[in-house]
């Protein structure tokens, strides 16, 4: 029975942190209840893991259907009506049809067939949702800690806005305790529910700003997010209807392909909306307007996670259909050509949007393929990714801040203007492409996997030129930031402890899971294979062995600053035999003073968005329509 | 074979060097020098006073001969060759940092060369490795080394995609856009611009290092027949001499094109008809 205690606590605890927040007006009172529930929630994430180790899937029958199914209803209604509110007093009519067919989906739902439901547990937990809720738990409360400091420098810097933080950490906090619920959930209609509310919160944090690029950016993803709840929406009643009510998610990911192919395909959709794969991109690099904290939130620990989370729940019902494959495909292209996009962007937030939607992409490519070795990948991606993309992005936030800029090459010698920062977003680099971190041992594990599977030598060509391309804008970003200019003063000053101690733990963390992803392996992805395909994947052990090697020289090697220095003879760059100033100034043509400014390489010509991106929209849809309507067709005739 | 490798590599990929030197210059009608010069010449860049534009280069300088030579003893050793390959990756990516790092206009160009030429050849060097998976069912360079499959026979398009990209990598012309050894061709020194002396030095050995593992990869190829791989990467080690020699530097959008149509080419055909000659089981 504690085991659901805890569940509930940690969907609740977070809901009651929100509403006193919302009241708190003073900044001491609102920090004390943000780093009092953050380190609430993180101790309880990592009791969970021990508590539920080795107990395999856990179901949960104590609380009652009935009742909650009912408040959640109504909350979905309220949540409707707020939305259709929104869309007709902005003229949003596309929002305004959409809610309104999802409603009457579900109203239709409620009244015909919630009676015929027939569920034993609404929640559970295994593997999978304790990983999530770790990732939900620890990164998402440290990225809640990191906003103290950074909304309050915010809006110290943006008078004209309005201060509405009570609001902002009210919703932040919603944001977690729907991500627990929807990661807990066996119920299909309470995944729903959670899921329609993680929309809702990403909504009304991007339009936080309230200016009109924020307000459109949020409609963006509001529309699109509500598309893939119709979806949604299509796949309960489907069940509703042809799946004699079955509505748990234990149930569906193991009744077989012939009642769950459809649901899993309309649910497929939602989770590629969520996941901003092509053609749904546009909502996540929209959402680039929001204070930086959100995007963090969004990009690692949850929304766009959700989207792969039920993907890779639904895995052993796509392994081996078309249906799995053409949704592993959407997944593979979006990899390559967000990972081109990336190329040409100067935007240091673009860069990370467009290389979210890019790893998202390679998450979706492996659990559409469904087989044990590609959800081995794509859970090792999903956990990688979380710890490095958030660091980025806070230390982007941070950076930003003091430069009042967020283009890359701004950054140039940022290393001598902000150290510790800069080492934080180097960590951040590396362990987005290097060896032996964590997001290369899971693209090494996505090869070995897509090596095995059906028409996998595809997947596998696609991987290879999008890694190529990954590397190319990771390295120059990491390139201009260790650049070491002479003419630069250290501005890094006091950066807020909230910032800092959420950068320390984040870069810390990505040490720490690095060397103890055989542990993580073993113990959690293991079983989780073990029970759902029968079957396991694991590097060798000799291969962990050198990678801990290289881990170990890799930190060996700053050390070397500690070494007694020879006295080295210090000369200028090489200018062509110009006079140069130590601040890398020189004499043009004419005798005028000309500064030296380096740019990166952006093949505008080759990788431009507008360029790659129509033809992403346009092959990515073609595929989602083909996949969805063989779905229906194959559930159709079955 | 790992410590043998650390020991013995920069004597023969030095000795190669040499002797591409020596029948270039024949090639160009020079009598050219002896064939133990680039000894000479690193022995010298260490007698040199270690000049830098800053010290972390020096960093970057010692981290890459130090993974280069990892790389290297891992191949050697028989570990797995796609970490090999991904260990090869982190040590190209620190001599780019070090030409970054320096902050100078001449390096910077070259830096970002060397990335466009490792986004060049990095899809076909991961396809090398999964074409030796699927002629040889291991990525294990031991077994791949001792396999009694004709691997090359299995999977000639992606020989031939890879000696394609060798090009690149052994940064021979017309390919060698990030740096070259022929002074006529060169924007001053691409990548090594700033780097001098001892740091230099170690980057030269870095190369020789480097040319050893490139050489070993291609005896992948024929690891059924010795005798055969060892006449074989002599004989495509002179071609490579003679193309060097016969080419002019292209444009770096050529490099990159013609490097990604031929793995895309050779990729998608090889993987194609191994995968479908197997009846559709990997």
């Amino acid at each position: 029975m504690q085991i659901a205690q805890l569940l509930i606590f940690l969907i609740l605890f977070p809901l009651i942190a929100a509403f006193f927040l919302l009241i708190a007006k003073k900044d001491t009172e609102r920090e004390w209840i943000v780093k009092l529930s953050a380190l609430a929630i993180g101790i309880v994430s990592v009791y969970l893991l021990i508590t539920t180790y080795d107990k395999g899937t856990l179901l949960i029958s104590a609380i009652p259907a009935e009742p909650t199914g009912l408040v959640m209803f109504i909350l979905e209604m309220i949540i409707a009506v707020y939305i259709l509110y929104l869309g007709i007093t902005y003229r949003r009519w596309l929002v305004v049809g959409l809610i309104l067919v999802q409603s009457v989906m579900m109203l239709y739902f409620e009244l015909v067939y919630s009676h015929s439901v027939h569920i034993q547990a609404n929640l559970f937990s295994d593997e999978l949702s304790v990983i999530m809720a770790l990732i939900i738990g620890i990164i998402g409360s440290l990225i809640c800690v990191y906003s103290l400091g950074y909304m309050k420098f915010f809006h110290e810097h943006h008078p004209e806005m309005p201060d509405k933080r009570p609001w902002f950490f009210g919703i932040l906090f919603l944001f977690l305790s729907a991500m627990f619920g929807l990661v807990f959930s066996n119920n299909i209609i309470w995944v729903y529910f959670f899921w329609e509310v993680t929309t809702l919160c990403s909504f009304l944090l991007i339009g936080y700003t309230k200016t009109d690029e924020a307000t459109n950016n949020a409609f963006l993803a509001l529309w699109m997010n509500l598309l893939g709840g119709i979806a949604f929406a299509g796949a309960i009643i489907w069940l509703a209807m042809f799946g004699n009510g079955m509505m748990g998610l234990d149930a569906l990911t193991t009744s077989g392909k012939v009642i769950a192919l459809v649901p899993a395909a309309l649910i497929g959709f939602a989770g590629l909306t969520k996941a901003a794969q092509l053609p749904f991109s546009a909502w996540l690099v929209g959402a680039m307007v929001a204070p930086t904290p959100v995007s963090a939130l969004l990009h690692s620990s949850t929304m766009v996670k959700a989207g792969v989370y039920i993907l890779v729940r639904f895995a052993p019902v796509f392994d081996a259909t078309v249906t799995g494959y053409l949704i592993a495909m959407v997944g593979a292209l979006t990899f390559l050509i967000a990972s081109g996009i990336a190329i040409s962007q100067s935007n240091a937030k673009r860069v990370l949007a467009y290389s979210t939607i890019a790893n998202l992409g390679l998450i979706v490519a492996c659990a559409g393929i469904g087989t044990y070795e590609a959800i081995w990948a794509a859970i090792l991606l999903i956990v990688f990714h979380a710890i490095a993309k958030s660091l980025l992005f806070l230390a982007t936030g941070t950076v930003e801040h003091r430069i009042k800029s967020r283009e890359i090459d701004d950054m140039n010698g940022l290393i001598v203007r902000m150290p510790k920062i800069a080492a934080m977003m180097v960590i951040g680099i590396a362990g987005m492409f290097l060896l032996p971190f964590g997001m290369l041992i899971s693209k090494w594990a996505a090869i070995r996997a897509f090596i095995d599977a059906p028409y996998g030598f595809l997947f596998i060509i696609i991987l290879a030129f999008g890694s190529a391309m990954t590397l190319f804008f990771w390295a120059k970003w990491m390139g201009k930031i260790i650049t070491v200019t002479t003419d630069s003063q250290n501005i890094e000053g006091e950066v807020d402890k909230s910032e800092w101690a959420a950068l320390l733990c984040l870069a810390g963390l990505s040490f720490i899971t690095t060397l103890l992803f055989p542990m993580l392996s073993i113990h959690l992805l293991e079983p989780f294979l073990m029970a759902n395909y029968g079957n396991v994947a694991r590097l060798s052990q000799d291969n962990i062995i050198i990678m801990i090697l290289m881990l170990f020289l890799l930190m060996l090697m700053p050390l070397s600053i500690l070494l007694p220095k020879h006295k080295h003879r210090h000369l200028a760059p090489y200018m062509g035999g110009r006079t140069t100033t130590s601040d890398m100034r020189f004499s043009g043509s004419l005798g005028v003073q000309k500064k030296t400014v380096l740019s990166n390489y952006y093949l505008q010509d080759w990788f431009g968005e507008k360029r790659l991106k129509s033809w992403g929209i346009w092959l990515c849809s073609a595929i989602i329509c083909i996949m969805v309507l063989s779905a229906v067709l194959k559930g159709v005739i079955l | 074979m790992a410590i043998v490798f650390i020991l013995v590599a920069p004597v023969i990929g030095g000795l190669v060097a040499g002797i591409d030197r020596k029948i270039t210059a024949h090639m160009q009608g020079r009598v050219g020098p002896s064939i133990f010069q680039p000894f000479y010449d690193v022995g010298k860049l260490f007698e040199k006073e270690n000049a830098v534009v800053n010290e972390t280069q020096i960093f970057y300088a010692v981290c890459y001969i130090i993974f280069m030579a990892f790389t290297g003893a891992l191949f050697f050793a028989g570990g797995d060759l796609l970490l090999v390959i991904f260990a090869l990756t982190l040590a190209q990516v620190f001599l780019v940092l070090g030409a970054f790092a320096a902050n100078s206009p001449y390096s910077y160009i070259g830096a970002e060369r060397e990335l466009l030429q490792i986004m060049a050849y990095e899809p076909m060097v991961i396809l090398t490795a999964v074409g030796m998976f699927v002629a040889t069912r291991s990525f294990n360079v031991s077994e791949i080394a001792t396999t009694t499959i004709p691997v090359v026979l299995l999977i000639p398009g992606i020989f031939l995609g890879f000696l394609y990209t060798l090009t690149i990598k052994l940064r021979k012309s017309p390919f060698d856009i990030s740096t070259s050894h022929h002074a006529h061709q060169e924007i001053v020194k691409g990548v090594t611009t700033e780097f001098s002396g001892p740091s230099l030095g170690l980057i030269e050995i870095t190369h020789w290092y480097e040319t050893v593992l490139l050489l070993g990869l291609l005896y992948l190829f024929f690891g059924w027949n010795p005798l055969l791989a060892v006449v074989a990467i002599v004989v495509l080690y002179l071609i490579e001499i003679l193309i060097d020699n016969t080419n002019a530097r292209v444009r770096w959008q050529f490099a990159v094109k013609s490097a990604w149509l031929v793995a895309l080419i050779v990729g998608v055909i090889n993987l194609a008809i191994l995968y479908f000659l197997s009846g559709g089981v990997p």
